[in-house]
């Protein structure tokens, strides 16, 4: 049996690998930049739902205020590249680690909170944030802040002429993000996040310090969501406070992993490949009189696979759940 | 030598109630004890105060002669104390295996470690067989067999077990009670909640009843079945009288 899940480990891995080698040939063959772009926006949500998914899906904390997150990684970046000449790299780091750190301050409080209690604490949060944002001179205000285009550069990853090299480096994001959910997943921190979440006393009896579990996931989720902000900052070139904090960022954030499967590793791809290209194009193609009609047509969809598949798409694929049933 | 587990005039105070007053026991190494008394004794009180759930309001709680009195459940955990629930709480969306891999997680941070000794644990319980299966796929029976793999996954010196045998049907109760016995066989302490009489008595080394929060009496199950004062606190004292 042990077996069994070293090879359950070792194919997740090669089919990862194997879907990311298709995905980087595809823009040899996909031309279109609006395509393109949607490309773009899939990997970065993949990216970004994966990181959600740690906090939320794995350790049971369900955060609709990431775009708190998203959004102080794209300030980061975009204030430290604008006022002080520090290259976005730099600012992805910074603005990781700073999220990192927020998270932390935020969830010493908020952790004590449980259930539905929490979910209104992260959105209330992520709403102070944009109002602080709004009204905060120094980062342009409600303004926000216009990214100088100069040359194209991997220097100060910019690139004008081309969107293959972000179209490259989101490929990466959502590979790292992924990786680190599959490395969490069969250690120490991964069994000690899904007991949190499912049974916290339980949890707390056999040695897992529930606090510090929670923290450990938030700080991780947290940073890796903000190096997907600062990632888009570079990519938009444009940022104020509604376009990276406003409350659907959180949301796109949440569905791909909901809809893929919650706490699952392969859930938040699954779920961003769909989810994303469907939004863009409804967004496009139907979306002139406002912003509603997308959101009506994947709200559609999620009830529809929710009542199909409660556990997720996943759950189409999922070996274990068939063993499961004797 | 010290016991290996004490606990010192211990009270709890909830608002009014008070569930144990002045509860001052002890467990020494190697023992079964049976802590038993009629609803609402405090039986599970101190079992909470024990494991680590709440600070006792007064008095204090000593492990291998240290005092655990202000440690939370976790770290009493790491300290050796392991148990289960009267009302079981599996890891629901996770399979029985990695349950139990939880508590070995106290042990090692090493998972190919942490694996082994989780299936070595699921051996010894009887559940080996149905390591890939989802928690919430057992039957109650198993359910409670979990709850006591997990804990043991832990590697406790003191293992307490609250009600783990009863509403078992007598077949799946005796096969708990071969199991209680073969953890003793391990080298691990006993201490067991228990309110049906006919299914610890026979088991335990020996018995602490409390009644209204306070120690009633504690001796060998032959006696306690027999003193006056248990058949009171269980039946009324109508019946004390006629024994």
């Amino acid at each position: 049996m042990d077996k069994n899940f070293a090879q359950r480990r070792r194919r997740d891995l090669v089919v990862a690998a194997a879907f990311a080698v298709v995905a980087a040939l595809v823009p040899l063959f996909v031309k279109d930049v609006y395509v393109q772009n949607i490309m773009v926006l899939t990997l970065m949500y993949a990216a970004l739902s994966q990181s959600w998914n740690i906090l939320s899906g794995y350790c049971g904390q369900i955060s609709l205020g990431h775009a708190l997150y998203f959004g102080i990684g794209a300030y980061t970046t975009a204030l430290l590249f604008t006022k002080f000449g520090v290259l976005p790299w730099f600012g992805m780091l910074g603005g990781g680690l700073i999220s990192a750190l927020i998270a932390m301050a935020l969830g010493y409080p908020c952790f004590r909170l449980r259930g539905h209690y929490f979910v209104i604490a992260t959105i209330v949060i992520a709403e102070i944030a944009l109002l602080l944002f709004q009204n905060w001179n120094f980062a342009g205000a409600a303004l926000g802040i216009d990214i100088p285009v100069r040359h194209d550069s991997w220097l100060t990853f910019q690139f004008t002429r081309s969107k293959l090299p972000y179209f490259y480096f989101a490929l990466v994001l959502a590979a790292i993000a992924w990786l680190v959910t599959w490395w969490l997943e069969d250690s120490k921190w991964g069994y000690w996040w899904r007991a949190v979440k499912d049974n916290p006393d339980a949890a707390e009896s056999l040695g897992v310090v529930v606090f510090n579990s929670k923290m450990g996931a938030a700080a991780v989720s947290a940073f890796l969501t903000a190096v997907g902000g600062s990632f888009y900052a570079q990519f938009v070139s444009y940022i104020d406070p509604e376009s990276v904090m406003g409350f659907q960022f959180s949301l796109l954030m949440a569905l791909p992993a909901v809809l893929g499967g919650i706490g699952t590793l392969w859930g938040p791809v699954l779920g961003a490949v769909i989810l994303i290209p469907l939004t863009e194009l409804t967004r496009s193609f139907i979306g002139g009189s406002g912003r509603g009609v997308d959101l009506i047509v994947y709200g559609t969809l999620i009830v529809l696979i929710s009542l199909a598949r409660p556990e997720g798409l996943v759950g189409l694929f999922s070996r274990r759940r068939k063993e499961a049933v004797r | 030598m010290t016991p290996l587990l004490e606990t010192r005039g211990v009270w709890q105070r909830f608002g009014g109630l008070i569930a144990n007053s002045d509860v001052s026991i002890s467990v020494g190494r190697g023992e079964i004890v049976g802590l038993i008394g009629p609803n609402g004794a405090g039986k599970s009180t101190l079992f909470n105060l024990i494991a680590g759930v709440l600070p006792p309001t007064q008095g204090s709680i000593w492990l291998d002669g240290e005092d655990v009195t202000r440690l939370p459940a976790a770290e009493r955990c790491q300290r050796g104390i392991g148990r289960t629930f009267q009302v079981v709480k599996s890891f629901e969306t996770m399979t029985v295996i990695d349950n139990v891999i939880v508590g070995a997680l106290v042990q090692t941070t090493v998972m190919r470690e942490a694996r082994r000794k989780a299936y070595e644990v699921l051996k010894f319980a009887g559940l080996a067989g149905r390591a890939d299966v989802l928690a919430s796929q057992l039957i109650p029976s198993e359910k409670r067999r979990l709850e006591v793999a997990r804990a043991l996954a832990t590697e406790p010196k003191l293992l307490l077990l609250d009600e783990v045998l009863t509403g078992l049907t007598p077949i799946e109760a005796q096969k708990g009670v071969e199991l209680v016995r073969r953890v003793r066989e391990t080298g691990v302490t006993v201490l067991m909640v228990e309110h049906v009489m006919e299914i610890v008595m026979p088991l335990v080394d020996r018995a602490i009843v409390l009644d209204l929060g306070k120690v009633l009496v504690e001796g060998k199950p032959a006696e306690i079945v027999r003193d006056p004062k248990v058949i009171s606190a269980y039946l009324g004292d109508r019946h004390a009288l006629s024994a």
